[in-house]
C-alpha cells in the first residue's frame, strides 16, 4: 500500500497537480499531527470556497474591477502556494496577468480553468489522503523524483 | 549555546529555542502551516488572524513576544502600517511575508522597517533563522545607546556640567557604558523594561526638555532631569535622543530634497508601481485609507506616480532609509510635495482633512510643533480624501497622524525641520502648537476613523498613549532604520 501511495504521489508531481511545498508540508508530519497534510488541504478548500464565489460574483459584474480580481487572486494564490498546489497557482497568475492587461474575457475562460484545476486537485488528493489513512504512516524519506 | 552577547536571561540558555512568536497572517491554511513549522523550531508560537487582534495582544503584555511575523495583504489593516505599529509602539523585529515578490513591494517591506520578507510558500529554514533578527536588533540597540553617549558627551564637553556623572562616565566610554548596557541586556526579556513605550505625552515631555535645553547642548541626563518621569532611565532617554536625532537629520535632507525638487504634482506622486515610493495603504481594502504616514515620494523615479488616488506615500520610511545616498532624489520629491500641500490647504474642505493640510504646510514652515493634544479629529490624514486625488499629496499622514495622537512624532519632525532651515529653536515648536490650536478650534470630526479602517484611528481616540504609534510612523522608521542601516540596505 506503501507503495501504491508513493506511485500515487509520483504521478501527482509527475503531472504537476503538486510542488514541493507538498513535501515540505509532508516533513511536517508527526506524531502530533499525523494526517497534516490533509488537514491543511481540507481547511483550504474549506476557506476557499468563499473566495471562489467572491470572484464569481465579481466577474459578473460589468465592468469588471481589475484590481479587487487582482487582490481576491493574490489571495488564492497565496492560499493554494501554501501546500503545492501547482496547476491552480499557475492559473492563479494567468488571471493576474489578464487583470493586469484589463482583459476581461481572459480572466473569465482563466477562472474556468482554474476552478477545473481546483476541483480536479480536490478529488485526486481526497483519493490520495484516504489511501494514506489506509497505508498508515508514510515514510518522510519518499520523495517524487 | 555560546554566550549571546551578554543574553543571560533563563532563556539564553536555550536560545533561539523558546522564542516567542507572534504570526499574523488572515489565511487560515497558511496560519496553521506556519505555527507548525514555527513550533517545529522549538518556538513559542501564537497566531492571530487580524492585525487588529495582534497589536492588541501586542499592547497587553509589552514584552510577551521576541518576534513578529506578517503578512502583507491583510483584511482589517495593511500590514505595513502594522508593521510600523509594531516597530514604533513595541520596537519588536517584524518579518513581512507575502505570496508577491515584486521588488517595490520588497522595498516598501524594507522601508516600513520590516526586518527580512519572506516569500510564500516559506520553507522551514527560513524560518529557523528568524532568531537572527531578534539578536541583532538587541544588539543595535545597546549600540544606539552607546552612540547616544558618545554624542551626549561631545556636547557636554564644552558646557559647565553638573553632569559630572555623565560626563566623567561617560568619558570612561565604551568599557563602562558597554558594561552597562551589557548587564541591562543580561535582563534579556526583561529588559523590555528598557523598552520605554513613548507615548504622546512622554515624548512631548522630552521634547520639551530637548527644547528647553537646545539640541546642540543635548544630553540624556539633561533630559531625563527636566523631564522629571521618575521611572524613566538615562539609558531609556538616551536611546530615544538618538532616534530624535536621526529623525531630525532624516528632516533636514527632506527638506534639502524639498529645496531642489520643484515640479512634481502630487497627484503624481503615488505610484505604488514605484519602488521608489512608499505608498502606504492604510487600508487595502479601503480606497481612501491614508495611512498615517507622510508619504513623499523618494526616490530617484519617482514620475510616475499616479496610482490609486488613496496611496499614500510613506514619507517616513523613506526618508529612513534614504538619509544617505538617496537624499537628492527625496530632496526633489519633496520639494515637489511641499508644494501642492500648501495649495492643498485651500482645496480641502472636508473637515478633518482641512486640518492636515494646514498642518503640513506649516510643517515647512514652522517648527514649533510642540504637540498638541492628540486632535484626531484634527489631523486624520486624508482618510476621507477620496474625493481629491490632489489631497492625496497631503497625505502627509504622518503630520496628521502626528496631530493625531501622534504628535511626538510630529514634532520631530517639524520642529526639526525648522530647526535645520530656519535655525529656529525652541520658539518654533511652540508657533506649531498655535497652530495646532487652530485646527483644534476648526472642530474637526472623527469622520476618518470609519476610513482608517485600521484600528488605528478608534484607538487614537480612545487610548491616547498609543497615540504615539501614529507618529510612530515616524518613529518606527527611526527605530527600524537601524536594522536597516545596519545592514546597508540602502536600495537606491
Amino acid at each position: 500500500m506503501q507503495k501504491q501511495l508513493a506511485k500515487m504521489k509520483q504521478s501527482l508531481f509527475d503531472q504537476g497537480y503538486l510542488d514541493e511545498q507538498f513535501i515540505q508540508l509532508e516533513d511536517l508530519q508527526d506524531d502530533a499531527n499525523p494526517n497534516f497534510v490533509e488537514e491543511v488541504v481540507t481547511l483550504y478548500y474549506r476557506d476557499s470556497v468563499r473566495l471562489v464565489q467572491n470572484i464569481e460574483q465579481a466577474l459578473e459584474k460589468n465592468p469588471l474591477d481589475f484590481s479587487k480580481l487582482e487582490g481576491y487572486m493574490h489571495q488564492f494564490k497565496g492560499s493554494s502556494s501554501s501546500f503545492g498546489a501547482k496547476k491552480v497557482k499557475t492559473e492563479c497568475t494567468q488571471f493576474r496577468e489578464y487583470c493586469r492587461a484589463g482583459n476581461a474575457e481572459g480572466c473569465k475562460r482563466t477562472f474556468q480553468e482554474l476552478k477545473k484545476e481546483y476541483a480536479t486537485l480536490k478529488k485526486k488528493l481526497e483519493v490520495y489522503f484516504q489511501l494514506a489513512r489506509q497505508a498508515g504512516p508514510v515514510e518522510k524519506a519518499c520523495r517524487p523524483k | 549555546m555560546m554566550d549571546l552577547c551578554g543574553f543571560s536571561s533563563p532563556r539564553s540558555d536555550c536560545f533561539p529555542a523558546g522564542l516567542r512568536v507572534l504570526v499574523v497572517d488572515d489565511d487560515p491554511t497558511w496560519l496553521k502551516i506556519l505555527e507548525k513549522m514555527l513550533k517545529k523550531c522549538n518556538y513559542e508560537v501564537t497566531t492571530c488572524n487580524l492585525a487588529r487582534d495582534a497589536l492588541d495582544l501586542l499592547r497587553e503584555r509589552k514584552d510577551r513576544f521576541d518576534i513578529v511575523i506578517s503578512d502583507v495583504n491583510m483584511p482589517d489593516m495593511d500590514g505595513f502600517k502594522l508593521l510600523e505599529q509594531v516597530g514604533l509602539e513595541m520596537d519588536l523585529p517584524v518579518i513581512m511575508m507575502s505570496v508577491d515578490g515584486e521588488t517595490r513591494r520588497v522595498m516598501k517591506g524594507v522601508q516600513h522597517g520590516a526586518c527580512d520578507y519572506l516569500l510564500k510558500p516559506i520553507r522551514m529554514k527560513e524560518l529557523r533563522n528568524i532568531w537572527q533578527h531578534v539578536l541583532r536588533k538587541r544588539i543595535h540597540e545597546v549600540r544606539d545607546i552607546e552612540v547616544e553617549e558618545i554624542y551626549t558627551m561631545r556636547n557636554v564637553t564644552e558646557q559647565q556640567s553638573d553632569d559630572g556623572y555623565l560626563f566623567s562616565g561617560d568619558l570612561i566610554t565604551g568599557k563602562k557604558r558597554k558594561d552597562t548596557t551589557a548587564n541591562k541586556n543580561d535582563d534579556s526579556s526583561s529588559s523590555k523594561k528598557s523598552r520605554v513605550v513613548w507615548t504622546v505625552d512622554l515624548h512631548q515631555k522630552f521634547v520639551k526638555a530637548v527644547n528647553q535645553i537646545g539640541l546642540d547642548k543635548v544630553g540624556p541626563k539633561k533630559v531625563l532631569d527636566l523631564m522629571g518621569v521618575t521611572w524613566l532611565t538615562r539609558e531609556n532617554v538616551a536611546s530615544h535622543l538618538q532616534k530624535y536625532r536621526l529623525y531630525l537629520s532624516r528632516l533636514q535632507t527632506e527638506n534639502e530634497l524639498k529645496a531642489t525638487l520643484g515640479g512634481i504634482k502630487s497627484s503624481n506622486i503615488y505610484s505604488e508601481d514605484h519602488s521608489s515610493v512608499n505608498v502606504c495603504l492604510q487600508n487595502p481594502l479601503s480606497q481612501n485609507s491614508v495611512t498615517m504616514q507622510q508619504k513623499i515620494v523618494i526616490n530617484e523615479s519617482s514620475k510616475n506616480l499616479n496610482q490609486k488616488d488613496n496611496s499614500k506615500i510613506c514619507e517616513e520610511n523613506m526618508n529612513g532609509i534614504i538619509s544617505g545616498p538617496m537624499s537628492k532624489t527625496k530632496k526633489a520629491l519633496l520639494g515637489d510635495v511641499n508644494d501642492p500641500m500648501k495649495s492643498n490647504t485651500s482645496r480641502l474642505s472636508f473637515g478633518h482633512s482641512l486640518p492636515k493640510i494646514e498642518v503640513q504646510s506649516w510643517q515647512e514652515e514652522k517648527s514649533h510643533f510642540q504637540a498638541e493634544k492628540p486632535r484626531v479629529a484634527s489631523i486624520e490624514p486624508s482618510y476621507g480624501n477620496t474625493k481629491s486625488p490632489g489631497i492625496e499629496r497631503v497625505t502627509k499622514v504622518e503630520s496628521t497622524a502626528a496631530l493625531f495622537s501622534v504628535q511626538p512624532q510630529f514634532i520631530y519632525r517639524h520642529a526639526f525641520e525648522n530647526n535645520l532651515f530656519g535655525g529656529v529653536a525652541g520658539p518654533s515648536y511652540r508657533l506649531w502648537e498655535d497652530e495646532l490650536n487652530c485646527f483644534s478650534s476648526q472642530g474637526v470630526s472623527n469622520p476618518p476613523y470609519a476610513d482608517y479602517g485600521c484600528y488605528g484611528s478608534q484607538e487614537l481616540i480612545a487610548d491616547v498613549p498609543y497615540h504615539s504609534l501614529n507618529f510612530d510612523s515616524e518613529y518606527t522608521s527611526d527605530s527600524l532604520e537601524y536594522p536597516v542601516i545596519d545592514q546597508g540596505l540602502f536600495i537606491a
